[in-house]
């Protein structure tokens, strides 16, 4: 099973990779868009990274409720479990 | 409204000549070919396994994160307009941004992005799709992508006409320009189908050449032994400005746009007119469009792709079009080094024809070891000198379906 801060860095390097973001600046208590600045379309990316990376379904309805990266590693760790 | 007097300020190109104008048209003037072996895996099984690739790989410009977002048509229109761009010494310039435009074409637009989606919905399903697959291959996305990059708002057109895209784009700009809807419009074309499909579509039209010679001497327009053109990928990107606009700023002015030509063939979707009489109407257009007499015209960029009918058909349009002084005219293919850049090839041959009247100098038509008896034209097989005084120059583009644009430049 992955720790937290395993998926958190997992996480990191997506978004390093989807949007051009620091992977250090990606910490579990920034906000995707008023911190990180990834637009709408670049957390589609994310999500869809994330599903393949981590084995989950990250369903649309649910996308909306990640604002933070605490939030999606959260969604993470309950989806694997 | 009178209409305005339109030059052009600016140039920029990624080609397979040179990342830049400066390296590519040196490797123009030293007949240098940028036609290679592809090394790309699904190369082995093409029956077609060269090509003229870039010189430079766009993502070596281009920061990671948005030339991720960019096909590669993109890529390319972005890396040749921001050339143009400092070149036309527009970086500080003050612009009145809604009367700054762009026009840059494409023939195939963004094919490797939707194929390479295409892959991922095939192989992994449609969740695999890229969310920006469709702002990333449509047509327009070059010249959108470019009027992000600047601000120009006056517009952001897309002329589609294959192969003969990159001359419309600069023939729309001119008319926009010159009818006072805006002060300068950055044109051309770009192109990236160095893809195993289009590879594939054009090889088995027999339109791309199955030489398996050394791959610098495949591409030869107008020689006995041609027997297709050589795919390239580019982009080439022209400051077209209102000659006030430009004189009041103290730009340099390369050359005049004085006018163009476009015209259909309404013969065949694929083969040309083999008596070139489309051709012909789109070059007598340009030629009354820019008030010129034949004798006025020293140099024509010819289309010339080298297969056996097109190249002979172009032969015979510059006789039908410029009488007994189209013996006394330089006429070359660039093409013979670059490969066929499709969409982009109008551009980039406008900046050669551009550049030749500038520095009074046409670039060689290389591999030209035996002129096609057919073919009764003055080919340079070495850069030659063009005479000075004011004179003018044609740049010739025919596409599929028929289009064929002819646009004239003056020197200043």
């Amino acid at each position: 099973m992955a720790t937290t801060e395993e998926i958190r860095a997992d996480l990191a390097e997506i978004v390093n990779e989807v949007a051009g973001v620091d992977a250090d600046d990606v910490q579990l208590d920034k906000a995707f868009v008023e911190d990180l600045d990834v637009d709408s379309l670049s957390m589609v990316e994310v999500v869809v990274a994330c599903e393949e990376k981590f084995g989950v379904s990250i369903p649309d309805d649910e996308v909306k409720n990640l604002k933070t990266v605490g939030d999606a590693v959260a969604f993470i760790e309950r989806a694997q479990g | 409204m009178p209409a305005k007097r339109v030059v052009i300020t600016g140039l920029g190109t990624t080609s397979p000549l040179g990342g830049d104008v400066a390296s590519t048209w040196e490797a123009m003037i030293k007949g240098q070919s940028g036609v290679r072996h592809l090394t790309d895996d699904w190369a082995e099984e093409m029956p077609v396994k060269i090509a003229a690739r870039v010189a430079v790989e766009p993502t070596e410009i281009i920061e990671r994160v948005k030339a991720r977002r960019l096909d590669r048509t993109s890529q390319f229109a972005v890396v040749a307009a921001t050339e143009a761009w400092r070149d036309a010494g527009l970086e500080d310039a003050d612009l009145d941004k809604d009367r700054l435009g762009v026009a840059i074409a494409s023939g195939i637009g963004g094919v490797t992005t939707l194929l390479d989606n295409y892959d991922a919905l095939r192989d992994k399903g449609p969740r695999r799709v890229s969310p920006l697959a469709v702002p990333m291959l449509m047509p327009n996305a070059p010249a959108a992508n470019v009027s992000l990059l600047f601000g120009a708002r006056a517009a952001a057109n897309t002329p589609v006409s294959a192969c003969a895209s990159g001359n419309e784009g600069i023939s729309l700009a001119l008319d926009q320009i010159r009818w006072g809807r805006a002060d300068i419009i950055l044109a051309g074309g770009t192109e990236a189908a160095i893809h195993p499909l289009p590879m594939a579509a054009f090889a088995n039209m027999m339109a791309l050449s199955k030489n398996p010679g050394d791959p610098a001497t495949v591409s030869r327009p107008w020689d006995t032994a041609r027997d297709g053109f050589v795919l390239g990928e580019g982009a080439g990107v022209l400051v077209l400005e209102s000659e006030e606009h430009a004189k009041a700023r103290g730009a340099r002015i390369y050359a005049e746009v004085l006018g163009a030509g476009i015209t259909a063939d309404a013969h065949d979707i694929a083969q040309p007119d083999p008596a070139g009489r489309g051709g012909s109407r789109a070059i007598l257009r340009a030629l009354a469009e820019a008030e010129l007499d034949p004798k006025d015209i020293v140099h024509i960029n010819a289309h010339a792709t080298s297969t056996p009918q097109g190249d002979i058909a172009e032969g015979l349009m510059i006789h039908a079009t410029l009488g007994s002084h189209a013996d006394s005219v330089v006429v070359t293919s660039t093409k013979s080094m670059t490969g066929h850049l499709l969409g982009g090839a109008g551009a980039l041959e406008s900046i050669a024809t551009v550049l030749a009247l500038y520095h009074r100098l046409s670039p060689p038509t290389i591999n030209l070891d035996n002129l096609d008896p057919q073919v009764e034209l003055d080919i340079p097989r070495e850069a030659r000198e063009l005479p000075g005084g004011q004179v003018a120059a044609l740049n010739n583009s025919f596409g599929f379906g028929g289009a064929n644009v002819a646009v004239a430049f003056g020197s200043v």
